[in-house]
């Protein structure tokens, strides 16, 4: 069963920076623009066999939303969003069609996990896709970022799951247990304490962490 | 857009009297050193040999040489740790990074004084 969330906004990445604390120290910080997310539909276990709210975020021009969407949208009376997601609560009876979450449900703090798509590398070697050791660039090696062996004669076969060359990135990755480091509620931006998935402009997921 | 942004969230940690000074220039640089439970400022001299970074991530090494041991230590510019900055000598210099003071001793690591006019 998905996990229930207890807090949950939308939000894209604007980039990195660093910021001091109060005794001076340097903390690296992503910067999110999160929020604000609309609510566009409630699901109850009576009607849709589990609880759950639909949201979207990012205002998306009326020209490009197709008619079903458009239709979806106008039910809960709303512009057309360019991101619609939907989060299991325990209950959606918190929520109203129609209303806004917004960055200050987080507070300085907070520790989050944060949802995003990791930047695409394309066809990668096994050196950077499985750190793989590399062999010896110079001393007249002529073995540098093979991948290797592939497993022992015995079996006349390669194991599935042998870690080889490919598809690199571009894929779903949850990054938990980060920090919330400040919040500007009126301009809907989050400091997130180090790194978080994706290229600037991506679209994350920022929830409470579940191993808060 | 987005850096805008971003700047935006540095201007607020921005230190707005800072001294403009490059390469070659010696700076004294007072900062607030922890001891225990009080603060106390420190003056550390020293001729500004790199300066990397930008917005709020710049920093500046500064080489100083006492008792014939060479110190070089690098501050974020706009750390709240850095009391102030007092540019004391422009040097003239013909290069952004000044390594080559690492090599020299003597009177051949003086960084000559820029001119006025």
């Amino acid at each position: 069963m998905a996990r229930e969330v207890k807090k949950v906004i939308l939000g894209i990445k604007v980039g990195m920076t660093q910021i001091f604390d109060e005794d001076g120290t340097a903390i690296p910080v992503s910067v999110v623009e999160a929020g604000p997310c609309t609510v566009l539909q409630k699901k109850t276990a009576d009607s849709d066999g589990y609880d759950a709210v639909q949201v979207g975020f990012y205002n998306l021009k009326e020209r490009k939303a197709n008619k079903p969407t458009k239709g979806h949208f106008k039910k809960a009376n709303v512009k057309p969003l360019r991101y619609i997601r939907e989060f299991r609560v325990s209950s959606a009876d918190s929520y109203e069609v129609g209303q806004d979450i917004t960055a200050d449900v987080f507070t300085a703090g907070d520790m989050v996990d944060v949802v995003g798509t990791s930047k695409g590398k394309g066809f990668a070697g096994g050196v950077k896709r499985h750190n793989f050791a590399r062999g010896s660039m110079g001393h007249g090696s002529k073995y540098h970022r093979r991948p290797g062996s592939l497993g022992a004669k015995g079996p006349a076969r390669v194991f599935k799951g042998r870690k080889l060359p490919g598809r690199l990135g571009g894929e779903r990755v949850t990054i938990q247990g980060l920090k919330v480091v400040k919040v500007y509620p009126e301009r809907n931006l989050l400091l997130i304490r180090g790194s978080i998935p994706g290229p600037r402009r991506g679209l994350v997921v920022i929830k409470n962490s579940v191993k808060a | 857009m987005s850096q805008d942004i971003i700047r935006s969230i540095e201007e607020e940690y921005f230190k707005k009297d800072m001294p403009s000074f490059g390469p070659g220039d010696t700076l004294k640089v007072h900062v607030k050193v922890v001891e225990g439970n009080r603060e106390r400022i420190q003056v550390y001299e020293g001729v500004v040999m790199k300066i990397r970074g930008s917005g709020l991530s710049r920093t500046f090494t500064a080489r100083r040489v006492t008792y014939g041991v060479a110190v070089e230590r690098t501050f974020p510019i706009h750390s709240p740790r850095i009391a102030k900055i007092e540019v004391t000598r422009r040097g003239k210099v013909r290069r952004a990074r000044l390594f080559y003071l690492r090599g020299l001793t003597g009177k051949k690591a003086r960084v000559k004084e820029k001119g006025r006019f």
